[in-house]
């Protein structure tokens, strides 16, 4: 089959890109450079829910939390300790996946919508412990005036550092999609009984999802940390939450990359269309609306489909992969 | 090897199954035979852990596991097809039956490894023995009716099972389809050496290839034995043969 051709063509695809932004903050202004970094920290957030929505199936209605947790760790260690700034940065995902595997724990015992429900139930109370728990997390205030380390702290040394996370995250993400743990989660999502019928531990399989995913979600934290030198309750609030949702399914949930597409999106939206009016988000009501209606698979599915020119099947592209 | 003893099972009022009784020795083929509703997906969905029994025991090779999860079950060495084609529609053949045997290796939860690369010589030589080569690149939700219950038996021969259980393998075939899958399920015992439990209405099929023959009807058991002995069984030839 043509796969090898279209493999490389896909992976020249996205060193160009790479190339491209590596150049980027010569020639436009800083504030474009800023955004572009808010997009990728949102990219890897968004990346790291669709591992267990899009290909786990699973309704993690509350991946703000676990961000968040990742973030306020971080600037926790950097604001109030002496540790060394790298101990912030890799205790935040740690936190983050600590807090999923608890959360997780409770939530893969039910299934579907209950599953969604519980889990932002059990995200709303970290979230009001964080808002109300002043001493400690500074309440709804935050903490402001995070040290960041000299080495990352102007935009432009930030945006290369957080691409460089990006393009990490993202290649450890397709390799544990392309394992037999990440096809396993598409085959639990497709037909949980019939996994389990044939021997495949289910529960434990989305366990483990969620806590790759929600360390991911850490790492995301921790990144918005670096960019913004603040943290605040927001950050876990379930608005946020349902905003990365609408990433996933805005980008086309099926797809690998189509989250990234998703956030850039959302975050364009929200910053440019914010400009004009406070109410960005009746914008994006509408837009889903439309979404829900004209795009069912997501923006991302909708220019596969229509470049593959061939019936909307959103894990054709995975398939493929196995034609050797 | 798996023993049924009093088995129960009830929805609100409704007694699905109720004082079934079952026997599978080594080596056996064992069809379950009943009429419509008489309760055989019920009893395997206990057997194999789908559902859990109101009262009874079952045990497989003299362990208890009514109580135990599918997951568990199905590694100990109980494998089962389903009735309605049950199988992963938007992933190809291959990979419909590769799930099945990294399962069985326990490498489900390997990461960090590309999944093209592990249990693929196991994967084509189940689709080879069951006569799906040609097809293992095709999406399981494109291929006809018939291969579709092919591929659903393929799936649980993934787990290298001890005991296969089948529920009505040829249902819906075309008297082609069901001539090769007979042939496939004499093969897989002969050759390989499974105990395979099926249930079917086409008593061509269950007289053909049955050992033993067990008969139900509102969720009791009536008889089992040899094929002949239930031919002769006045209380089966008014519940069940009579009928036709």
């Amino acid at each position: 089959m043509a796969t090898v051709d279209e493999k490389r063509k896909r992976i020249l695809g996205y060193a160009a890109v790479v190339l491209f932004l590596l150049f980027l903050p010569i020639l436009v202004p800083r504030f474009y450079i800023y955004i572009l970094t808010v997009i990728f920290v949102t990219s890897i957030l968004a990346m790291s829910l669709n591992l267990v929505a899009g290909h786990g199936g699973l309704f993690q209605f509350h991946h703000g939390v676990f961000y968040g947790i990742g973030a306020y760790t971080a600037a926790l260690i950097l604001a109030k300790t002496s540790l060394p700034p790298l101990v912030g940065f890799i205790a935040g995902p740690i936190a983050a996946a600590a807090a999923g595997l608890i959360i997780g724990l409770f939530c893969v015992r039910l299934s579907r919508l209950y599953f969604g429900m519980l889990q932002i139930s059990l995200g709303s109370l970290v979230w009001a412990i964080t808002f109300r728990w002043y001493d400690f997390t500074g309440g709804d205030d935050g903490i402001h005036g995070i040290p960041i380390p000299a080495l990352l702290s102007s935009i432009n040394r930030s945006y290369y550092f957080i691409l460089t996370i990006l393009v990490i995250v993202m290649i450890l993400l397709y390799l544990i999609l392309k394992s037999p743990f990440g096809g396993i989660l598409q085959a639990i999502r497709d037909n949980p009984d019939r996994c389990a019928a044939v021997g495949i531990n289910v529960r434990r399989h989305q366990l483990v999802a969620i806590v790759i995913a929600t360390f991911f979600a850490g790492v995301a934290g921790v990144m918005f940390v670096v960019v913004e030198g603040t943290v605040f309750p927001d950050l876990m609030f379930w608005v946020l939450s349902l905003e990365i949702f609408i990433m996933c399914l805005l980008g086309g949930w099926f797809t690998f990359s189509g989250p990234i597409l998703g956030a850039a999106i959302i975050v364009s939206l929200r910053t440019f269309a914010g400009v004009y009016t406070e109410y960005w988000t009746l914008i994006l009501g509408i837009i889903l609306i439309l979404l829900i209606f004209f795009l069912p698979e997501g923006v991302m599915g909708f220019i596969t489909e229509k470049m593959k020119g061939k019936e909307p099947e959103a894990l054709r592209s995975t398939e493929k992969e196995v034609d050797q | 090897m798996l023993t049924v003893k009093n088995l129960e099972k009830s929805f609100d009022d409704f007694k699905a199954v109720n004082r079934a009784n079952l026997d599978v020795a080594e080596g056996e083929i064992v069809a379950v035979i009943g009429p419509n509703g008489a309760g055989k997906t019920t009893l395997f969905n206990l057997i194999t852990g789908m559902l859990k029994p109101n009262g009874g025991t079952i045990q497989f090779k003299g362990e208890e596991i009514s109580s135990l999860p599918p997951h568990r079950i199905c590694k100990k060495g109980v494998a089962r097809s389903f009735q309605v084609a049950n199988i992963f529609h938007r992933l190809s053949a291959f990979r419909n039956v590769q799930v099945s045997v990294l399962s069985q290796q326990n490498k489900s939860m390997t990461l960090f490894h590309p999944a093209k690369r592990i249990a693929v010589q196991e994967t084509y030589q189940i689709l080879e023995n069951v006569g799906l080569l040609d097809k293992s690149h095709k999406i399981a939700g494109s291929l006809s009716h018939g291969d579709q219950r092919i591929l659903e038996i393929a799936i649980a021969l993934g787990n290298k099972p001890s005991l296969l259980i089948l529920d009505e393998p040829t249902a819906g075939m075309s008297p082609e389809e069901t001539a090769t899958t007979i042939a496939l399920v004499k093969n897989l015992a002969d050759a390989q050496g499974l105990t395979i439990l099926f249930c079917e209405h086409d008593m061509d099929v269950v007289f053909g290839v049955a050992n033993r023959i067990m008969v139900m009807e509102h969720g009791r058991t009536i008889t089992q034995g040899k094929p002949d002995e239930v031919k002769k069984n006045q209380e089966v030839q008014r519940a069940y043969l009579g009928e036709e």
